[in-house]
């Protein structure tokens, strides 16, 4: 493989890498701080790629307007998915967690269905970003991938400044660690939470919507997601968002080089990688804290 | 007579089928402190946290300023200017020092607001010097005076302490002991848990002494020096 190809798959890595750390991030957010298994976080993924197919096919003119009104239609969502049907999972078990969660999965997709129909479709890489950046006389970089990245490395900026800097992050990671005590300190922790998912569930419809004209918006698109990001979460250390990020580049390397170098192994070689840093580590790359 | 600033009303507290409080009627006033005493597993704590909605009553009221805040949520509670100190002090290891106080700052019910982070760490010289430690690297002590200097961040008009020197170092519970007094004279009222009789009856200025979840006592702190047998009976000392 010559240096140029490397590159390209490096930076298909490291593009792949952010998206997941996004997606995961929520996942970890709601796992780690409320206790809650969200077999849903994936329907969130397809729920914000539909929402760009909608937004962009009239409503939004350009990419900004559409990723602003996308950002806060989502949040907006996931703060009254919260109100309506999790809050009431707090005190739960993990099985009706799940059941709970598994309905919700059944239930977007039959709007999804409902709404959109089943078929395959496609939203334009916008035109300001449709070009490639030639690297050879024959091979070439697009530019929406570069974009991707760096779009998802502002968020994930973003996001840490908002947990290490701000007071709700403060309150955040107090909660994580003892309700009783942060509402004793008259802090309204349920809407606290409330708040914890709906940026979740925005981290996640994010990845969607920018993810979208590359991927194509398709039924089930938020299956194949969910898997691969709880296997983030895990390996990153349940709650942990650092150890999401380091996670979620370690698993987007062994995608993208295990289908370069071992193709027959592909589909499994994320699980292995998988299976060997929890023998090493059983908790996780970072332990929660 | 005014509303008292916190008043029960005949209150019973279970856990499961344990019943562990009795009928409680407890009454503060604005200023006042008062001394809440008993045996090991009497229910002060239970009683605090019933206060504060932390535990529900099955029967019985909780009133702050007069209103009927029984079923309220906690977080409604404490904003009527409750600053909370609990039983192994409740601090977050996983946020510094700074972080501690800055996350809990308000200001009081009545907007008023004299408890900033300067003040603070002007009445607790420790914290100055620890301000950027994790809030797991800290000391009983100093955990403790972040605990009452994050309760004070709230601007309370009544501070709730449960325990206040257990475990402490005899040198740093009289270090407590003084800014209690300090927090006292501010015009704080304060309910005080704490086994040393010796160094809080001075300080109260009423002793309630609890009894399997009743209210055995309920009077002048200098009263109880006259009565040996009944303190030595109640209190085991
Ligand atoms: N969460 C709980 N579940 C069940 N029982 C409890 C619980 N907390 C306390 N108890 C019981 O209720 C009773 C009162 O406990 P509480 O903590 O209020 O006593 P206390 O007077 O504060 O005692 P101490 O001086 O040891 O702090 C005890 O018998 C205790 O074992
Ligand atoms: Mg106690």
């Amino acid at each position: 493989m010559d240096i140029v190809s490397l590159l390209i798959q490096t930076l298909n890595a490291v593009q792949y890498g952010l998206v997941l750390f996004l997606l995961a991030s929520g996942l970890t957010l709601i796992f780690g701080i409320m206790r809650i298994i969200n077999l849903a976080h994936g329907s969130f993924y397809m729920i914000g790629a539909y929402m760009a197919f909608g937004l962009s096919s009239g409503i939004t003119e350009t990419l900004p307007a559409m990723i602003a009104v996308g950002l806060i239609l989502s949040f907006f969502i996931g703060f009254i998915l919260e109100w309506v049907f999790y809050a009431f999972l707090y005190q739960r078990e993990h099985l009706e967690q799940v059941l709970l969660t598994y309905g919700l999965i059944l239930v977007f997709e039959e709007l999804r269905s409902i709404l959109f129909g089943n078929d395959v479709l496609g939203v334009a890489v916008p035109e300001a970003l449709a070009g490639s950046i030639p690297l050879t006389a024959t091979l070439s970089y697009p530019v929406y991938r570069i974009f991707i990245s760096a779009a998802c490395l502002i968020m994930a900026g973003l996001l840490y400044y908002l947990i290490r800097h701000t007071r709700l992050g403060m309150m955040i990671r107090a909660g994580s660690h003892d309700r009783n005590m942060v509402q004793a300190l008259g802090i309204n922790i349920d809407l606290l939470f409330r708040i914890v998912f709906a940026l979740g569930f925005m981290l996640a419809a994010f990845s969607g919507m920018i993810s979208a004209p590359m991927t194509s918006v398709s039924p089930g698109m938020g299956n194949q997601v969910l898997i691969i990001s709880f296997v983030v979460v895990v390996i990153g250390g349940i709650g942990s968002v650092g150890g999401a990020m380091v996670a979620a580049m370690v698993i987007a390397f062994a995608d993208v080089f295990g289908k370069l170098l071992v193709p027959a192994y592909a589909g499994m070689f994320v699980y292995l990688v998988m299976a060997l840093v929890l023998l090493w580590r059983p908790e996780g790359i970072f332990r929660k804290g | 007579m005014p509303d008292a600033l916190l008043e029960t009303a005949s209150l019973h507290t279970y856990y499961g089928t344990s019943h562990v409080l009795r009928g409680i009627d407890f009454k503060i006033q604005p200023g006042e402190t008062v001394a809440l005493m008993g045996r090991n597993g009497m229910g002060k704590s239970t009683l605090l946290k019933t206060m504060l909605g932390l535990v529900r009553p099955r029967l019985g009221h909780v009133r702050i300023w007069g209103k009927d805040m029984t079923r309220a949520s906690t977080h409604k509670i404490v904003r009527q200017g409750i600053g909370y100190v609990p039983e192994g002090r409740g601090i977050f290891p996983n946020l510094s020092v700074r972080e501690n106080l800055v996350m809990a700052s308000r200001s009081g019910p009545d907007g008023g607001g004299h408890w900033t982070l300067q003040r603070v760490l002007e009445t607790f010289p420790r914290l100055q010097e620890r301000i950027g430690n994790g809030g797991w690297q800290l000391s009983g002590g100093e955990q403790q005076m972040l605990a009452i200097g994050r309760a004070l961040m709230t601007n309370p008009e009544l501070l709730i302490l449960d325990e206040a020197t257990e475990g402490l170092a005899p040198a740093i519970a009289k270090e407590i002991w003084r800014i209690v007094r300090e927090i006292r004279d501010t015009g704080i009222a304060t309910i005080i848990v704490d086994k040393n009789f010796a160094a809080l009856l001075p300080l109260v200025d009423r002793s309630v002494i609890l009894v399997k979840g009743e209210v055995v006592y309920d009077g002048p702190a200098k009263d109880l020096n006259a009565q040996r047998d009944f303190v030595h009976q109640h209190l085991g000392v």
